[in-house]
């Protein structure tokens, strides 16, 4: 039931030190908060479980993170970000059509059929809520999207690839209201097949999504716990000054 | 297999990558092979001081002195016309020409640029060649000073470009701050600007001076290729009013008649080795200024 | 002291004067080019082959010659540059070797013409025995176009944004993949517009090719690569200094066609750089 095993996680770009010793479990079909401040090193945390700081030519690390006993670090990395996608803060659409934005994935890891492509396409942007606004014109340029609904493409994108984790990097920071709803409730219905980590910065939707939370300051893991605890009893001093606005 | 065919791919990329290092260290490799073996007849001090240049002769006489400085006056010319002009257009184009007008100037630059130096050289010859010949009134036009004129044309884009580049990366915080403490547009542009991008148009005209010095054709049209020691005197206009050869100019004229492995084929690829170092030089220093520059701001 | 707005008036009076002294003659320069030799281009003088020692006739050799060195040209410095700057954008970090990658092709760049043609003549026509051949001219001028291909694909490619790069990788996409599917797309224009402004380059050049490829006079056309061929540059060359009595008109023809080419290269090169910015979805 352990998705992620995380242990002793030290993080360096450079010489700046940007996670310190953090360890924790992730469960499988939970969705997980990340929250805290500015350059709390959540990104940097969320960034790892699919192995994106690789690209950071400064970066360092130590300790162990395994995906369901494996460790990440020895597993193919483009098989690991098959299974461990990720949704980007600002919508990013591919300067492609609707449609093979969705396919982009499914064609890279090898996907050549037309029909089954179409069907894997169909079936993700069912999944992310977009398909009955979409359906129509699959063959227009992604950009024409409006940008909440360029998040949900990104989403059904990287459903298309069939992973069993999905992280979210403060996926509605650009978005409006109604936009954000429509997010979230993704999130909320596609608990039940995959392992979500959601980072964000807006504490109240962590509270409405999150079945666990984690509140990360300057580099540490500070608390772990179920939501309802950790917004109506949080054990830390910190993570209460933090929920309640009084820093960050 | 994906896998295999992309490690091959990427060793092919690397390789390529690596292609440029190649072929400069090439280039040098040969230009070595082929003029260092002059040495075994002529001594390098000989060679780079000696006064005459008659290569034909029996025994050849190979020294280069002529031609380096035939090189060095057109270029000195050269840099006297185009440094002033060309940094003085690169202000215009940067800091006065309102849009419209600045794209099309910027076009006509990059117009001259792309003007083959033959054909330059042609037009030299059937209209610059004349008229300096007549304003000067000497017994011929083909002289170096024709060949600064020309060269400083053809080393104008360069300088312009290259400057206009630099003028572009000074923060506007820079420009803003004097002029907001209520100095002119060109008190801004000549105590703020200029200086902030010295760096960067210091450049600009070394690359240009380097583009004059390994030009060929041009010079080779209007120098009148006489390998002789400029006179310096007053009456011909400080050694511009008079016919001169480059070493670019003897290098292309000469090796047609040179053969292969003669003594001669050898000297004019040991000046091929002087030119090669002399715009190494250049280069590396200039990119150093470039370097500089980024690096500061 | 002096009135500062007047000493700017002067100012800008002498810099706008200095942009005139650049811009002005170039113009003159095509407009006289265009008018002497506009006379002369029909097209006879195209496709005809020269005659009367080059006096009369037409120019087509040469125009055939370029044609073969510049194709030559391209095919060896487009792949060859493309992986390079591959390389320098997407593979390379900021280290001691490349910096000195970098360096070379600076170097490359501003090697003298001249030097160019003795390095082809040492290494191809001597060397490797090719002879002077359209193949040694078009090694030759396709190393001396390498750093503009490079250059210019490299920018291409650096403009394509970041963020497509993450995606693509963020869904598992090797890096040649990320590559191919989507850095390369989006930089084809920045490559088609630096491979055109190489090619008007290489053809407009003659101290590459006096040694290594080009024939005085050569009536039939090049069977092979290994045969020697005529071209544009340096047939100006020779009509304007070696053949006496050329009728002016032949000379500004031949410059004329020899302009057009390469000033068009430039200018489509131009328009589809304007046209890429103007077009880009980012």
């Amino acid at each position: 039931m352990v998705k992620f095993n995380i242990n002793n996680l030290d993080i360096w770009f450079g010489d700046l030190q940007v996670l310190k010793s953090v360890s924790m479990k992730i469960m499988r079909n939970e969705i997980l908060s990340v929250i805290g401040p500015a350059n709390s090193g959540k990104t940097t945390f969320i960034r790892m479980l699919n192995r994106m700081n690789d690209l950071q030519s400064n970066f360092k690390m130590t300790g162990s993170v395994k995906l369901e006993q494996e460790n990440i670090n020895k597993l193919d990395v483009e098989n690991l970000r098959k299974r461990v996608g990720m949704v980007f803060a600002l919508p990013l659409p591919l300067p492609l059509s609707i449609f093979d934005n969705v396919a982009y994935g499914v064609k890279m890891h090898g996907l050549k059929n037309k029909s089954a492509t179409s069907d894997v396409v169909e079936r993700s942007l069912k999944q992310a809520y977009l398909w009955d606004e979409v359906k129509d014109r699959l063959g227009e340029s992604a950009f024409k999207l409006s940008g909440g609904q360029q998040q949900r493409l990104c989403i059904a994108r990287t459903l298309a690839v069939e992973p069993e984790v999905i992280l979210f990097d403060e996926p509605c920071s650009g978005l409006d209201p109604i936009s954000t709803a429509k997010v979230e409730d993704a999130m909320l219905k596609l608990k039940v097949n995959y392992t979500i980590v959601l980072v964000t910065n807006n504490v109240k939707q962590a509270a409405r999504v999150g079945d666990r939370t984690a509140f990360f300051l300057s580099g540490e893991l500070i608390e772990l716990d179920n939501t309802d605890k950790i917004f109506t009893a949080p054990s830390d001093q910190r993570t209460d000054g933090y929920i309640r606005g009084k820093f960050g | 297999m994906r896998k295999f065919k992309e490690f091959i791919i990427e060793k092919l990329v690397l390789i390529s990558g690596l292609a440029s290092i190649f072929f400069v260290i090439l280039i040098f490799l040969f230009l070595l092979k082929e003029g260092l073996a002059l040495f075994k007849f002529v001594n390098p001090f000989e060679f780079l001081s000696g006064k005459s240049w008659y290569p034909i002769s029996e025994p050849p006489q190979l020294g280069i002195l002529p031609l380096i400085l035939g090189s060095f006056v057109v270029t000195i010319g050269a840099a006297v016309i185009s440094i002033p002009i060309g940094v003085a257009c690169a202000l215009y184009i940067s800091e006065i020409a309102p849009g419209k007008i600045k794209e099309a100037l910027k076009g006509g630059i990059e117009l001259l640029a792309a003007i083959p130096s033959v054909v330059l050289g042609f037009i030299g010859m059937v209209t610059l060649v004349p008229w300096v010949k007549s304003v000067f009134n000497l017994p011929t036009g083909l002289t170096a000073l024709s060949g600064s004129i020309m060269l400083a044309f053809m080393a104008m884009p360069t300088i312009v470009s290259v400057a206009e580049d630099a003028l572009y990366s000074v923060p506007k915080s820079y420009k803003e701050g004097a002029l907001a403490l209520g100095a002119t547009h060109w008190q801004t542009i000549w105590r703020v600007m200029l200086p902030a991008a010295s760096s960067g148009i210091l450049a600009a005209v070394m690359l240009g001076i380097g583009r004059v010095i390994g030009e060929t054709m041009a010079v080779m049209m209007i120098t009148g290729n006489s390998a002789v020691i400029p006179k310096v005197l007053f009456s011909n206009l400080f050694g511009f009013a008079q016919p001169v050869r480059t070493m670019t100019a003897t290098i292309a004229a000469e090796m047609g008649e040179a053969v292969v492995g003669s003594e001669h084929y050898f000297a004019l690829f040991a000046i091929g080795i002087v030119l090669f170092v002399i715009s190494f030089a250049i280069n590396v220093t200039a990119d150093l200024f470039l370097h500089r520059e980024h690096k500061k701001v | 002291m002096r009135n500062p707005k007047r000493s700017e008036k002067i100012a800008f009076f002498f810099l706008f004067l200095a942009t005139l002294l650049i811009v002005v003659p170039v113009g003159l320069i095509v407009v006289i080019i265009a008018v002497k030799g506009l006379p002369a281009i029909n097209w006879q003088f195209l496709s005809d082959i020269p005659r009367q020692g080059m006096r009369a006739g037409g120019i087509f050799p040469a125009i055939v010659g370029t044609v073969y060195l510049v194709s030559g040209a391209i095919i060896f410095a487009l792949p060859i540059g493309l992986l390079a700057a591959i390389y320098l954008s997407e593979y390379a970090k900021e280290n001691f070797l490349n910096r000195i990658i970098k360096l070379s092709i600076v170097n490359l760049a501003g090697v003298p013409s001249v030097v160019y043609g003795l390095f082809g003549l040492a290494l191809f026509v001597v060397f490797f025995k090719f002879g002077a051949s359209i193949l040694s001219g078009s090694l030759t001028l396709g190393i001396m176009i390498l750093p503009i291909i490079i250059t210019t694909s490299r920018e291409a490619l650096e403009s394509v944004p970041q963020s497509f790069r993450e995606v693509s990788l963020s869904l598992g996409a090797s890096k040649w993949q990320t590559i191919r599917q989507v850095v390369l797309p989006n930089a084809i224009p920045g490559v088609i517009t630096g491979t055109i402004l190489g090619l008007g380059r290489a053809a407009g050049e003659t101290a590459p090719i006096l040694f290594t490829v080009a024939a005085f006079y050569l009536p039939q056309l090049p069977k092979s690569i290994f045969d020697q061929a005529m071209a544009l540059p340096y047939h100006l060359y020779v009509i304007s200094t070696q053949v006496p009595n050329v009728d002016e008109k032949i000379r500004y023809g031949t410059a004329l066609v020899l302009l057009v080419l390469v000033l068009f290269m430039n200018l489509v090169a131009i328009v589809i750089r304007y046209k890429f910015r103007k077009k880009k979805k980012w």
